[in-house]
C-alpha cells in the first residue's frame, strides 16, 4: 500500500503532465525517496494509479539505474568506473573499497550500511577517481580518503 | 589569452546569484531581444554566427532552428540536453554548477525566438546538486521577472521546467532524451523525423547541448558577425574542453576554435603538458565516442600539419588517421597506459549503456567486450584481433542512434594504431592482469 504522502505526491506529478504515464518515472522516484527502493508491490500500486500494467511500468523502472528494484542500504555508493577514473587509479580504489566493506558490485553490507554500484562517468574527470554516496560527489579519492569519506555515513 | 565568452566571469565571488550575474552585464541580451528584436532577427543572428553544436554532432545551430516547423496549433518546445554523462566529459556541468544563469538566460532568449512557451532542461539523474542549483536560480528568475507571465513587460512568457533523468547514458541521444521525458524508456528514435519536425509529444522541438544554449547571449547582445570572426573557417567561436588523464592540469578550458593543439596541450595556460615528466602515448580527444589517436597523429596529420582545434582539422584524416572534436572531452594517456585494458574499459562500457534496441548494437558490443576481456586477461587468440575490427565493422552504419558506431570507433581505431599492443598480448598471456 502506498501511502496517503506518497499518493499525494505521485498525484502532483501526474497534473504536471499531459497524460498519466508520462510521470511514471517522477511517480517511481517518488516511492523510492520514502523507501530506499520499489518493490513488486508498489510498483503495482504505482502502476494502478498511472493505469499502466504493472509490466510496462517494470520495463520503465528496470531501464534506469538510478531506480533500484532490489533492497538497498541505507547509503549508496556509485563509484565511477569509466574511462578517465579508470586511467587514474581507479582499480585500486575499487580493490580497496570492496575489501573494506567486504561486499563486490550489487551486494549491500551486512549491517545493511552501505550499497556499492558501479555508474558511469561522474562528471569529474579532471578530478577522478571519483565516487558518490548519496548524492554527495567525492573528487580525487584515493585509498586513504575512504575511510574519512565512510565515516560521514552512519 | 584567448577571448572568454562563456566562462569570462567564472571566478567573480556570488556569480551563482542573479544580483552579481546582473552586475556583471548578466540578461542584457533577454532584454534585447524581447523588447528590440523580432523571434526571426534572433535566429538570424544566430545563424549568422555559424555557432555549432556543442553536444558533439555539430549541427549548425542558426539552420536548425529555421528547420523548426511551426503548424498552427501546435505548442513548440526547446529542449536543453543538460544529460552530459559522455566518459572525459564534464564541460557542461561545471557551467551550470558556476554559472547557473548563463544556461537560463540562454534558454529565455532562445526560447523567445523558437516561440516556445514552455522548456526544459533535463538534466541527468546524478546530479542532484546541479539539478538543486538550477532550481534556485530558476526560483529567482521567476522572483524577478524573467521568467513567467509577461517577461519584463514584453507580452512573452515562458515556463522553465529542470528534469532529472534516471541513470542512463543513452538518454543524451536527443530522441532517446525525448523518450525520457514522455516517460518511457530511453529507447532512440528513428530519425528522420527530427525532432525539429517531431520532437517532445509529437510537437516540434529543437534540443539543443547547454553550452550551445549558453553561448546565444553573447550572439544576441555582440551580433552574430563579431562571434563568427572569432575562430577559424566553419569552425567558429569559442569551445568549452574539458581535459582529464594524465597532465599537469586537469580543468575545464575556454579557448578560440583554431587554437594550435600543441599549446592546448602543453601550454602552461592550459593543460601544463604530461604529468610526472612522462611521455604523451594516446588521446581520446572528443569524448569517449571518438576514435583514439596515437601521440604523433594527435599533434600532427598523417602529412604532418599541425593540428588545431577545431572540427575540421581534428577529423582530417578522417578515420584512417584521424579523430573528432565532439563534446570536447580530452582524456590524455601517458607512455604507462595500457591500450589493451582501455580499450577493454570503453567496451564494457558501451556494452552496458547500449538500450538493446538494434541486435548489431546490443550483440555486438557484448561480443567486443568478451573478445577484449578475452585478450587482456591472458586467453587471446591472434585471430581474435581480426574478429574484433570485423564485429566493429558489422555495428558501424547498422543501427538507429550513433551509439553503436561510438561503441566500433574506439575498438576498430585501438586495433589500427596499437595493433603489436594486442598481439603482444596474445603472445605473453603470462602478463595478463588478473
Ligand atoms: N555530450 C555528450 O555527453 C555526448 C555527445 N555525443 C555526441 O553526439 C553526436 C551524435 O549526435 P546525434 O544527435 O545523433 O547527431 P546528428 O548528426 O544526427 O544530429 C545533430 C543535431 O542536428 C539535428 N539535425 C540533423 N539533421 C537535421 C535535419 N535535416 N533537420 C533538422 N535537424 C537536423 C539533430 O536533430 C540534432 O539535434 C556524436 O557526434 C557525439 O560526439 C555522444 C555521446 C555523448
Ligand atoms: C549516445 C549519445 C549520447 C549523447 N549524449 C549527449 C549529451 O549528453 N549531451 C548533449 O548535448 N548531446 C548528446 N548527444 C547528442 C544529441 O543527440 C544531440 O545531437 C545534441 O543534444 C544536439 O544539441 P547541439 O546541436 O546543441 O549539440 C548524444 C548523442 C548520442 C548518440
Ligand atoms: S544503436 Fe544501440 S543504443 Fe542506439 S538504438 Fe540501437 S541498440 Fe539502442
Ligand atoms: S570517468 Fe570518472 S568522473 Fe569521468
Amino acid at each position: 500500500m502506498l501511502t496517503a504522502e506518497e499518493i499525494q505526491e505521485i498525484e502532483h506529478e501526474i497534473s504536471l503532465v499531459p497524460y498519466k504515464k508520462a510521470a511514471c518515472i517522477e511517480a517511481l522516484k517518488v516511492v523510492q525517496n520514502h523507501r530506499g527502493w520499489v518493490s513488486d508491490e508498489n510498483l503495482k500500486d504505482t502502476a494502478t494509479m498511472l493505469e499502466m500494467t504493472p509490466h510496462e511500468l517494470d520495463s520503465v523502472a528496470t531501464f534506469y539505474n538510478l531506480i533500484f528494484r532490489k533492497p538497498v542500504g541505507q547509503h549508496v555508493i556509485l563509484l565511477c568506473d569509466s574511462i578517465s577514473c579508470w586511467v587514474m587509479g581507479y582499480e585500486n580504489l575499487r580493490k580497496d573499497l570492496m575489501q573494506k566493506l567486504e561486499i563486490k558490485y550489487g551486494e549491500t553490507t551486512p549491517d545493511n550500511r552501505f550499497t556499492l554500484l558501479p555508474n558511469v562517468c561522474l562528471g569529474t574527470c579532471d578530478h577522478a577517481p571519483a565516487l558518490m554516496v548519496d548524492g554527495d560527489l567525492y573528487q580525487d579519492v584515493t585509498p586513504e580518503k575512504l575511510d574519512e569519506i565512510l565515516s560521514k555515513y552512519k | 589569452m584567448g577571448r572568454k565568452i562563456l566562462t569570462e566571469h567564472i571566478n567573480v565571488p556570488g556569480i551563482n546569484t542573479l544580483e552579481v550575474y546582473r552586475k556583471m552585464g548578466g540578461y542584457r541580451s533577454v532584454e534585447k531581444a524581447l523588447k528590440t528584436m523580432t523571434p526571426e532577427e534572433v535566429v538570424e543572428e544566430v545563424k549568422k554566427s555559424g555557432l555549432r553544436g556543442r553536444g558533439g554532432a555539430g549541427f549548425p545551430t542558426g539552420m536548425k532552428w529555421s528547420f523548426l516547423a511551426k503548424p498552427e496549433g501546435k505548442p513548440r518546445y526547446l529542449v536543453c540536453n543538460a544529460d552530459e554523462s559522455e566518459p572525459g566529459t564534464f564541460k557542461d556541468r561545471v557551467l551550470m554548477e558556476k554559472i547557473p544563469h548563463a544556461l537560463i538566460e540562454g534558454m529565455i532568449t532562445s526560447s523567445y525566438a523558437l516561440g516556445a512557451r514552455t522548456s526544459y532542461i533535463y538534466i541527468r539523474g546524478e546530479l542532484m546538486f546541479v539539478l538543486r542549483i538550477l532550481e534556485k536560480a530558476i526560483a529567482e528568475a521567476y522572483a524577478s521577472g524573467l521568467l513567467g507571465e509577461n517577461i519584463l513587460g514584453s507580452g512573452y512568457s515562458l515556463d522553465l521546467h529542470v528534469h532529472p533523468g534516471g541513470g542512463a547514458y543513452i538518454c543524451g541521444e536527443e530522441t532517446a532524451l525525448l523518450e525520457s521525458l514522455e516517460g518511457k524508456r530511453g529507447n532512440p528514435r528513428n530519425k528522420p523525423p527530427f525532432p525539429a519536425v517531431q520532437g517532445l509529444y509529437a510537437c516540434p522541438t529543437v534540443v539543443n547541448n547547454v553550452e550551445s544554449i549558453a553561448s546565444v547571449p553573447w550572439i544576441v547582445n555582440n551580433t552574430g558577425e563579431e562571434y563568427a570572426k572569432i575562430g577559424v573557417g566553419r569552425s567558429t567561436g569559442t569551445k568549452l574542453i574539458s581535459a582529464g588523464g594524465h597532465i599537469n592540469k586537469p580543468g575545464v578550458y575556454e579557448i578560440e576554435l583554431g587554437l594550435p593543439v600543441e599549446e592546448f596541450l602543453f601550454s602552461d595556460e592550459y593543460c601544463g603538458g604530461i604529468w610526472k615528466g612522462r611521455q604523451f602515448k594516446a588521446i581520446v580527444a572528443g569524448g569517449s565516442s571518438v576514435p583514439i589517436l596515437p601521440a604523433q597523429l594527435f599533434l600532427k596529420t598523417a602529412e604532418g600539419t599541425p593540428r588545431v582545434m577545431t572540427y575540421e582539422s581534428l577529423s582530417e584524416g578522417g578515420f584512417v588517421s584521424g579523430t573528432m572534436l565532439g563534446s570536447g572531452g580530452f582524456i590524455v594517456m601517458d607512455d604507462t597506459t595500457c591500450i589493451v585494458r582501455n580499450t577493454w574499459n570503453f567496451s564494457r562500457f558501451y556494452h552496458h549503456e547500449s538500450c538493446g534496441q538494434c541486435s548489431p548494437c546490443r550483440e555486438g558490443t557484448g561480443w567486443m567486450e568478451k573478445i577484449l576481456h578475452r585478450i587482456e586477461h591472458g586467453h587471446g587468440h591472434m585471430h581474435d584481433i581480426d574478429l574484433l575490427v570485423n564485429v566493429s565493422k558489422q555495428i558501424e552504419g547498422n543501427t538507429i542512434c550513433p551509439l553503436g558506431d561510438a561503441a566500433a570507433w574506439p575498438v576498430a581505431s585501438a586495433v589500427r594504431h596499437f595493433r603489436e599492443e594486442f598481439e603482444w598480448h596474445v603472445k605473453h598471456p603470462e602478463a595478463a592482469t588478473q
